[in-house]
């Protein structure tokens, strides 16, 4: 708890959250994805990229303009952090009530080779209903990445893999703008606040 | 990173209440063990225990060994410049007089080759294995897949 404090502490403005995404703005698996300019979220309207959901529908970014989005990046092979921040997610729309159903809920997938729609279904089963996975080529997954600013990179592991992947969630106002970043696993008296900011 | 310190957000979540395990070995006492549902066997599971040191001297822990899992291992989740990892850790401090608790997002047990899926409700032992207290094995209980936690029947927390 110290050090998630400390971290909480750190990113609590608007000064902080800018220092955060300056870190994110550094794309190590496919540099000549990296956007010259800012370092900030770009808007949906200016992200490109085409998904597929865990019940099969395409998703665009352009598609959530008009609500408030949160969204984070995470893969169902992960047995620590996503787990926790599916489980965090779950509380804070509970804790949101009937606001949360104007909320679209995302987690993009950073493994799609094994995160086919119908894994992603089966995983989020065990939370929020509300919660959409979504999925597709490594291309389009890395187009998505750069728009958020975030990174994700395969790492060997045992025989096989894990991703090392961008861990907070990121909010966006209905306008499809970037309102800010909830850190990982932030206590829910911070998050729950953060989000009613890009509700209203 | 630092030890986490014994705090209260593991009781966050409501679930319901199970007779954990505690076990104690020399200055040691070790509790609140649990893992969570794993769908098929073939994704690595998590362990996390919360370790009392009431003694005068340091502990560590060193290793975990169970039959759930043939590859376990003890991993540490860092979240740097934004980015979640999770290194393999080679010891996990005790210190004196302190909780240490392997928990989400922290120090983990990681369980790779899972020898069943994991089941809700389900229990298995883990040996834990410390620099000074020597081995001890626990009762591990598997809650859902978004339990942030067990709540205890003892009064531990
Ligand atoms: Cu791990």
């Amino acid at each position: 708890m110290l050090t998630r404090r400390a971290v909480i502490l750190g990113l609590g403005g608007t000064t902080g959250a800018v220092a955060f995404m300056l870190g994110l703005g550094w794309w190590r698996s496919r540099p000549e994805a990296q956007p010259s300019a800012g370092v900030l979220p770009v808007p949906f309207g200016e992200m490109a990229f085409t998904l597929t959901d865990h019940r099969g529908n395409q998703v665009r970014p352009t598609d959530w303009l008009g609500q408030p989005t949160m969204v984070f990046f995470g893969f169902t092979w992960c047995p620590d952090v996503c787990p926790t921040t599916l489980s965090d997610i779950s509380i804070w729309l509970e804790d949101l009530g009937a606001d949360a159903d104007r909320l679209n809920a995302v987690m993009i997938s950073v493994d799609p080779e094994r995160d086919t729609p119908d894994v992603l279904a089966d995983y989020l089963s065990n939370f929020d209903p509300r919660i959409v996975g979504l999925t597709g080529s490594l291309a389009e997954v890395q187009r998505a990445a750069s728009g958020f600013r975030a990174r994700f990179e395969k790492v060997p592991q045992d025989a096989d893999y894990t991703m090392d992947h961008t861990a907070g969630v990121f909010l966006f106002r209905a306008d499809g703008h970037f309102g800010g970043i909830i850190d990982y696993h932030e206590d829910r008296r911070f998050a729950v606040p953060k989000i009613r900011r890009v509700l209203d | 990173m630092k030890p986490i310190i014994l705090s209260a957000f593991l009781a966050l979540t409501a679930v319901p209440a199970i007779a954990c395990e505690t076990v104690t070995a020399g200055d040691l006492t070790i509790d609140h063990a649990w893992s969570r549902a794993t769908i098929g066997a073939s994704r690595p599971a998590v362990f996390y225990v919360e370790i009392t040191n009431a003694g005068a001297a340091d502990d560590a822990l060193l290793g975990i060994a169970t039959t759930a899992a043939g590859m376990p291992m003890l991993h540490q989740t860092q979240v740097t410049d934004g980015v979640a990892s999770m290194p393999h850790a080679l010891s996990v401090p005790v210190p004196a007089g302190q909780t240490t608790a392997l928990a989400p997002g922290s120090y983990h047990g990681m369980l790779m080759r899972l020898t069943n899926p994991l089941k809700e409700g389900d229990s298995f032992p883990a040996s834990l294995t410390f620099q000074n207290a020597g081995e001890v094995t626990i009762n591990v209980e598997v809650l859902s897949m978004r339990a942030e936690g067990p709540t205890c029947s003892h009064a531990g927390q």
